[in-house]
């Protein structure tokens, strides 16, 4: 990696500036050596790497759930703190499990980061059903999460994420366990709301084909010690449909992606 | 921004085959669970059919072994000393099991909140439960001085370490990514506990509740056997002992049976409350169709 920001981002001020980034466990494992990453405002992401490679300790070191050994993580394109000083919640966080209240009903997992800021009812059970009409979920707002599907309960934990309005949507492998179908519908209708609400994404996956249709950039990331190795553009226009899924263009760039994740993998 | 809501337009999930079986009802019970009633219903029926049947065929007296009609006979014509008696036995047992209950919780909420506390109070806590109550008993009755009381902290301590221990485990066993995600969003102590620990722990609290309910009968049972024979008391245990020495045994089998039966009613009280808190979410009261 290099010292500079990415190509045709100069000028450019990033949300998120991530330099010279480890991270060590208790136990000696490297997680993470030198890593040098920038987010920019608006962009999709992905972080694509062989299992063990840290891109789940990075999304979990960007939300401040666990802290770096060496290096920085600052955030120049927002003001992090709010009026007492403490972090301001501008993060989503979407787990490779639903991680759903399996006691509270729809709408209460979706009003719960609203509540935890003390919001008043009516305005963040507003707020939520506006969320869960965006992911496809309008009238499931009285369902346990035991009577939706994997895929449902994927998609009320992305109205979750987003129901704060976050700047930055991390999410870890979050269609990892759903079967192919479900997975693709979820990756369009992720992309649908990114393209409206236009919040930074950022992506981890060990799927090639995913980082491609999904992202921007793709940030191919190797293990033991988990590291930056390339970086991968993809610029063809939004919105993206089944028509990019089988063009030559997705072919060739998810032939480049292979290439790049198996050169990771032997390094 | 334009564009209208692409996301709803491609569908939800509704594939998605439907988790709840619906089952025929008889007077309001699930087809499917009433063979599990009738069976030990008719078992019951023919075991006292036999029983009051050899009582008869050979003759043998009441003071031995009455019949099941004798003891129902004994159960209404002494049901004014029984009753109150089976008052005073229940009074115990519901005070000692609302205590177990409050101090169980409090003290599981208080261990959560400090390691240090749990660590240096649990081994107590501990000992306490290992140590029979029938043992402690008269220790209790000579330091209290007031029976009803020593009573009640007899059927305490039997009763409160299953909710401590379950509750303690209810409340570590919130889902570790819930709790990254309750620290993501900056909750408090408190909000943590509210809205995510102690909901986590209601079934292994409730599971805990059963075996009390049960325990805080026995309890208050085995201890009014070590004050009975100080003659102030007059619980169910104390009629019995009583019936003993009276050769009474018709009202030793119908006290006997009022034990019984409240232990049974105290067990389907506290499972019937699990179901009721549990059923729209916990994958022990999910019935799925195989």
């Amino acid at each position: 990696m290099t010292e500079a920001p990415p190509q045709g981002r100069a000028g450019q001020r990033p949300l998120v500036s991530i330099r010279k980034l480890s991270k060590k466990f208790s136990n000696g494992t490297l997680a993470l050596r030198d890593v040098d990453l920038d987010l920019f405002p608006g962009e999709f992401v992905s972080l694509l790497g062989p299992s063990g490679c840290g891109k789940s300790t990075l999304l979990r070191i960007i939300s401040d759930l666990s802290q770096p050994s060496a290096g920085t993580i600052e955030w120049p394109g927002a003001d992090r703190a709010d009026a007492y000083g403490k972090a301001e919640h501008s993060l989503g966080f979407v787990f490779q499990e639903p991680t759903l209240m399996p006691w509270a009903q729809t709408l209460d997992n979706v009003t719960l980061p609203l509540r935890l800021r003390h919001m008043a009812a009516s305005e963040a059970n507003a707020r939520a059903e506006t969320m869960l009409a965006l992911v496809g979920l309008k009238g499931f707002e009285k369902a346990y999460p035991r009577e939706l599907s994997g895929g449902m309960k994927m998609r009320v934990s992305i109205a979750r994420a987003l129901v704060t309005e976050p700047k930055v949507l991390l999410m870890d492998e979050p269609f990892a366990a759903l079967d192919e179908i479900t997975r693709h519908k979820l990756n369009d209708d992720l992309l649908a709301v990114w393209e409206r609400n236009r919040f930074t994404a950022v992506f981890v996956t060990h799927s090639v084909f995913e980082s491609v249709y999904l992202s921007q950039r793709i940030v191919v990331m190797a293990a033991r010690p988990g590291r930056v190795m390339s970086e991968l553009q993809v610029d063809a226009p939004f919105p993206r449909d089944n028509l990019f899924r089988t063009s030559a263009e997705y072919a060739h760039l998810c032939r480049l992606g292979s290439e790049a994740l198996k050169a990771a993998i032997e390094a | 921004m334009s564009e209208p809501n692409p996301a709803s337009a491609r569908g939800t999930d509704q594939d998605a085959t439907p988790v709840f079986a619906v089952e025929e009802r008889i007077l309001g019970i699930p087809k499917s669970r009433w063979p599990g009633i009738i069976a030990p219903l008719v078992m019951g029926a023919i075991f006292l059919g036999l029983w009051e049947g050899i009582v008869r065929y050979r003759g043998i007296p009441a003071y031995i072994l009455p019949g099941p009609m004798e003891i129902l006979k004994t159960l209404g014509t002494d049901w004014p000393t029984l009753s109150i008696a089976l008052w005073v036995t229940l009074r115990i047992t519901f005070a000692a099991l609302i205590a177990a209950v409050s101090v169980g919780v409090s003290l599981a909420i208080l261990f959560t909140q400090s390691k240090w506390l749990e660590r240096s109070l649990l081994p107590y806590a501990v000992i306490l439960q290992v140590t029979p109550v029938v043992a402690i008993a008269p220790l209790i009755i000579i330091w209290v001085g007031d029976v009803n009381l020593s009573l009640l902290i007899c059927a305490w301590l039997v009763a409160f370490f299953p909710i401590l221990s379950n509750t303690i485990l209810g409340l570590n066993s919130a889902d570790h990514n819930l709790v990254a995600l309750f620290q993501l969003y900056g909750a408090n102590r408190w909000q943590t506990m509210r809205y995510l620990r102690l909901p986590a722990a209601l079934p292994y609290f409730l599971g805990g509740l059963k075996i009390s309910g049960g325990l805080a009968l026995i309890g208050a049972v085995v201890a009014e056997f070590v004050a009975g024979t100080g003659g102030s008391a007059s619980g169910l245990a104390y009629r019995i002992l009583e019936s003993g020495y009276q050769l009474k045994i018709p009202r030793m089998f119908a006290a006997l049976l009022m034990i019984s039966v409240s232990g049974i009613a105290i067990f389907l009280a506290t499972s019937y409350l699990s179901h009721r808190l549990l059923h729209r979410w916990h994958e022990s009261a999910i019935r799925r169709e195989s």
